[in-house]
């Protein structure tokens, strides 16, 4: 999926043979009225979000009128901001682990042939192919055990946290960046860590001189999309965090569960700018590579 | 002699190289992923204690709940036939969408691709409740409905609206595999198999589908994966009015009182089995380098 968007993003310069191209015909306009219509569905129900963050309509559904008030209102109310930190916290210390452990495993996966390396292959792969709820239900039945065995041999008490739920992302995310960084160091020219070494480098000098600066925009484009994940994560974190923790997809699961309401209209509006921004970069960041 | 030695000494340096990369991460994913997946498995053969405890005595019961009892095995039906439909449906849409996204100069390419990457990157809790608005009882259908002196129509909280949210829901991920596959396509093929006397439809389904199968391939897996385990949809837009697997498992082990480990457990793993069948059908079908 990563390697698709990865290639999709490098559309082919190549000019399409004349018949594929300018031409209308019933079929195209077909197609065309087909893709209209899907690009209406995808985006239509986005837009009346958005909008309806604005109303002042209070259940959050009819346009009675501009108002800013429920965006003042999200600022104030200290729950949302709470989680809304607790979240951002989570993304950050989960990337950069993630970032570390899955470009290194992708360094080895790339340039070592070694025994079981297959094996790790799939162990990489298979989050990403699992059901989120088995993962997180496993988590879940980990972190109890390991609790249980903590107290039987230090005595101490733990509970989930935000660092269960840490550890819960990292444990998808890594998978993630390695599938990433993979894809630049297979496009990477070897020839030029050569060269390095010819003109007398030595291998750390040549990871941080040469390889890192050129397999950057992927570990960067992997970072994006582990924290992307791990904001945007609603299962995990659901069963993953302790009673006394929120993250904002949970408050807000707890809050649609109930009804629609413009304050819920106003922070979703708020998390698709976020991702915007982050897919923004993230294609910018390819797109340079 | 001394060439050998510093053979020696060179692998001996890149085995440490290669530990130092794959140690941490393959702690990490065998401690924090393997294992959980193991003893969930081993769960799901134990039986329920009267609090809500792993009692430590071994028992088939729960997979014999699992397939006998009809509440059970109706959810875990259930779910599968709506992560097939899902799946079909998206596959009708995001093959039209993604042959037009090809077809365009490539200019337009990048932009239309990035529209369908949005949804992609954008959270899913909040795409599938901007369906409430739409759908919801006084919501924006039934306001337009009732402008125009029609009844309201019961839309929120069916089993339409639960199909309606996964398909909006996963077919990005439909579209993007699918994509990638028609970018590799010789078109000029289908200009072979015109040249050669096929009609257009008999060129697509005999040359066109064909090839771009490990796209389609791909996009099945993404799409029916996270389907087949999904609880919010049905929550947020079916109004759990009838449980899929995943509803199942998260009240067993989040909302019950007492809940019950084993018998979520064994919905997990009765779960995996379906994906084993389906990733094996994926790599019978499809060869090394389609993938």
């Amino acid at each position: 999926m990563i390697e698709a968007t990865s290639t999709a993003t490098q559309p082919r310069r190549a000019a399409r043979p004349a018949l594929e191209q300018g031409r209308l015909t019933w079929g195209g306009l077909v197609l065309m009225a087909c893709a209209v219509l899907i690009y209406l569905f995808l985006y239509l129900p986005i837009a009346i979000l958005v909008l309806f963050s604005f109303t002042r309509d209070q259940f959050g559904v009819r346009w009675t009128g501009f108002t800013l008030d429920w965006y003042t209102r999200l600022f104030a109310n200290e729950r949302l901001m709470g989680a809304t930190v607790n979240t951002l916290y989570v993304a950050l210390v989960s990337t950069i682990v993630a970032t570390v452990l899955g470009t290194l495993l992708a360094m080895a996966l790339e340039r070592y042939r070694f025994r079981g390396r297959n094996s790790v292959d799939t162990l990489i792969y298979l989050p990403i192919v699992i059901p989120e709820i088995v993962m997180a239900v496993a988590l879940l039945a980990f972190s109890a055990l390991a609790f249980d065995l903590i107290r039987l041999l230090t005595g101490e008490t733990l509970r989930r946290s935000l660092t269960t739920v840490i550890i819960g992302h990292i444990a998808f995310s890594v998978s993630f960046v390695v599938v990433v960084v993979r894809t630049s160091l297979k496009n990477f020219d070897r020839r030029l860590e050569e060269a390095a070494a010819d003109l007398g480098a030595n291998s750390w000098n040549i990871f941080w001189r040469v390889t890192f600066p050129l397999i950057l925009p992927g570990i960067i484009g992997g970072a994006l999309l582990a924290f992307t994940l791990s904001l945007d994560d609603f299962i995990i974190s659901l069963f993953l965090s302790g009673p006394g923790t929120s993250l904002l997809p949970v408050e807000v699961y707890n809050k649609v569960r109930r009804a629609v309401t413009p304050e819920i209209n106003a922070i979703s509006t708020l998390m698709l700018a976020l991702s915007i921004t982050l897919v923004v970069l993230s294609q910018s960041v390819q797109r340079r590579q | 002699m001394t060439l050998n030695a510093l053979e020696r000494e060179r692998q001996r340096r890149e085995r440490r190289t290669l530990a130092a990369l794959l140690t941490p991460g393959l702690l990490w994913l065998i401690l924090f992923f393997a294992l959980p997946l193991v003893i969930i498995l081993v769960y799901s053969f134990m039986t329920n204690g009267p609090r809500g405890n792993i009692v430590w005595q071994f028992t088939l019961g729960n997979y014999v709940d699992l397939f006998t009892r009809s509440i059970y095995f109706n959810a875990y039906l259930r779910s599968i036939w709506i992560s097939v439909l899902t799946t079909v449906i998206c596959l009708v849409l995001g093959y039209p969408l993604a042959l037009f996204i090809v077809r365009q100069p490539p200019r337009w390419r990048t932009v239309l691709l990035f529209l369908v990457l949005i949804p992609f990157w954008t959270n899913f809790l909040v795409r599938i409740y901007a369906w409430q608005i739409i759908l919801a009882n006084n919501g924006l259908i039934n306001s337009a409905l009732r402008s125009l002196g029609l009844p309201p129509l019961t839309l929120l909280n069916t089993e339409g609206a639960t199909l309606l949210g996964l398909v909006y829901g996963e077919l990005p991920f439909m579209v993007l595999p699918i994509y990638a596959a028609l970018d590799r396509f010789d078109f000029t093929l289908m200009e072979a198999a015109a040249d050669l006397g096929a009609s257009k439809r008999r060129a697509f389904w005999r040359v066109m589908l064909p090839m771009t199968m490990p796209g389609v391939a791909a996009g099945s897996v993404l799409v029916f994966i996270p389907t087949i385990g999904q609880f919010v949809v049905s929550e947020l837009l079916g109004g759990a009015k009838v449980d899929y697997l995943g509803n199942l498992i998260q009240r067993l082990f989040l909302r019950s009182n007492p809940p019950n480990w084993p018998l979520g457990s064994a919905m997990a793993m009765a779960m995996m089995l379906v994906l084993l069948a389906l990733i094996l059908i994926y790599f019978r079908t499809t060869t090394e380098e389609d993938r």
